[in-house]
């Protein structure tokens, strides 16, 4: 094994602990820290993919924005931080079951894939992978579009946050 | 040979980590004796000549206080808050640039390059690690279980998040005239004319998220002590106190660094292309002027109520720091189109017509009574 395999796993270890942390805790709180180091954990393996800026931009919206935002709202609206409630209901083995199906049906297709066992290539040093997504994002035969689209959903969500909101004097 | 580039990062790492602490302690005494300066008092001058000592003497007393853990507190997340506040002020640092990487600098036949890190993403690292800095105050305020942190920490964080934006669309502006997000390439952007002549509103707009962002005055809530005793860290007492006030010093040395690297010229001045090594002195030299800015901004100006820092934050530098974004772009189309640079001095012009206007909207605010105060129904 080289060092870049064992860090993978030891990384992609730490992010499925603490993601089974997240639902199996019952302290909110707690609950929103070990989701944060989930996050951290898949900024890491972005980075490990020589994705500088994803992984980045991971740190910036997911644990810098939308985490702090979750905790928050649990400081704000609980007063008692433990979930005292079953933690399963009734239909716990055909959940589990279907995520055993899912996750056996992504493996095969995936393994039929050719990108599957392809090893990565190292990139130029010179290579702008933020130019060319920024290219790619503004070009109309790239990504214009979705990227359109989305920022449209984006104001629609704002608009709607400031309507539910404001309340007439 | 491999183990020695390692020793050099390992080496230069600690030598930052260690500029922070000791400048930490430092600008204690900075701060204590200019802050003395402007309001005709002496400061502290027993403990060695001018005082010197002092920080070490304050060291001491720190250690030996008591800690206090709260009854109630939540130990863990009560213990791990210090040091999360802590870890970020330091680790931003690592992409600041101190020196040009050209001509290179040889010690003992090794190149030395003059920043830790150098990664393509330098801007949006700071942005992340700033993002991070706001969880050790939110930690601290919910772990200690006592209202006052917990209302105290709330509202330093909303602050903090609020003055996020603004920083971020700062830095915008500064990733526009240099057309990269590295560090290097955006103090080499600037050998003609520094960022702050070009964007002189985003500079200034850059400055004052800054201040609110490190919670420093006049937004320093977190010590308003009439109002929430001392907000997030009421509960804290000792070495961890010390912590929290750590991370507030070196957040400022670090900022300082930041602003001196984004719109100063960082490491550029005269010669420092001949001598690497003047780049360093540069910066530091620099980092001073703006610290003592911020110490300047400290002695003159009242703490601003924490409903005007917000509708301040939200109604006056978002839109400000939008606008600038705005006529950056569109300066840069312009001499970009028209193919003359003489055409990027209309980003200074508008965006200087920009901020007058912001000053006289916030004074037609002031002037008229019950529009910036939330009204309670």
């Amino acid at each position: 094994m080289t060092i870049s395999q064992i860090i993978f796993l030891v990384v992609a270890g730490f992010t499925l602990a603490s993601a089974l942390m997240v639902v199996t805790t019952r302290n909110l709180i707690h609950a929103a820290l070990f989701l944060v180091a989930t996050l951290f954990g898949v900024a890491v393996v972005y980075a490990i993919l020589q994705a500088g800026f994803l992984a980045v931009v991971q740190v910036v919206i997911y644990i810098g924005a939308i985490a702090i935002l979750f905790i928050f709202a649990v400081m704000l609206t609980r007063r008692d931080m433990r979930d005292r409630g079953p933690q399963m209901n009734r239909m716990q083995w055909i959940g589990a079951l279907l995520a055993l199906l899912i996750f056996i049906g992504l493996s095969f297709l995936l393994s039929s894939w050719d990108g599957y066992s392809a090893v990565a290539q190292e990139m130029p040093a010179d290579f702008d992978t933020m130019g060319r997504l920024g290219e790619a994002l503004v070009s109309p035969d790239a990504y214009l579009l979705p990227f359109e689209v989305a920022s449209v959903l984006l104001l629609a969500a704002l608009v709607g946050a400031v309507y539910v909101a404001y309340t007439r004097r | 040979m491999d183990w020695v580039i390692w020793l050099i990062w390992i080496v230069k790492g600690f030598f930052l980590a260690m500029f922070l602490l000791v400048g930490f302690a430092y600008l204690t005494w900075y701060e204590r004796r200019a802050l003395a300066r402007i309001q005709v008092r002496v400061g502290p001058n027993r403990a060695g000549p001018f005082g010197l000592l002092q920080p070490i003497a304050d060291a001491v007393k720190l250690i030996f206080k008591e800690e206090l853990t709260p009854a109630k507190a939540y130990k863990i997340v009560f213990f791990l808050a210090p040091i999360i506040t802590m870890v970020p002020s330091i680790i931003i640092a690592a992409v600041i640039p101190w020196g040009p990487q050209e001509p290179q600098v040889k010690l003992f036949g090794y190149t030395i390059s003059l920043y830790v890190a150098d990664i393509n993403v330098g801007v949006l690292y700071l942005m992340s690690i700033a993002s991070i800095a706001v969880y050790g105050i939110v930690l601290a305020g919910w772990s200690s279980n006592s209202k006052y942190a917990m209302l105290g920490g709330l509202r330093s964080t909303a602050q903090m998040i609020s003055y996020e934006i603004t920083l971020g669309l700062a830095f915008v502006t500064v990733i526009l005239l240099a057309g990269s997000m590295r560090m290097l390439d955006i103090v080499e952007a600037q050998r003609s004319w520094w960022f702050v002549v070009i964007q002189p509103v985003g500079a200034a707009v850059f400055l004052i998220a800054v201040l609110a962002e490190v919670n420093r005055a006049p937004f320093d809530m977190p010590e308003a002590e009439q109002e929430l005793t001392a907000g997030y860290h009421a509960e804290y007492s000792g070495m961890k106190f010390a912590l929290f006030f750590m991370a507030e010093y070196q957040k400022m040395i670090v900022v300082s660094a930041i602003a001196a690297t984004v719109f100063f010229g960082g490491y550029l001045g005269p010669f420092v292309h001949r001598w690497p090594l003047l780049g360093p002195i540069y910066m530091l030299i620099k980092i001073i002027i703006l610290l003592f800015g911020m110490i300047w901004v400290r002695a003159t100006w009242p703490r601003v109520r924490y409903d005007r820092l917000m509708a301040f934050g939200w109604k006056v530098m978002l839109p400000l720091a939008l606008a600038i974004v705005f006529i950056t772009g569109f300066g840069i189309l312009l001499a970009q189109e028209l193919g003359d640079p003489i055409y990027l001095t209309v980003i200074p012009a508008a965006s200087i017509v920009a901020g007058v206007i912001a000053v006289i909207m916030v004074n037609r605010a002031l002037t008229r009574k019950r529009i910036l105060s939330y009204e309670p129904r």
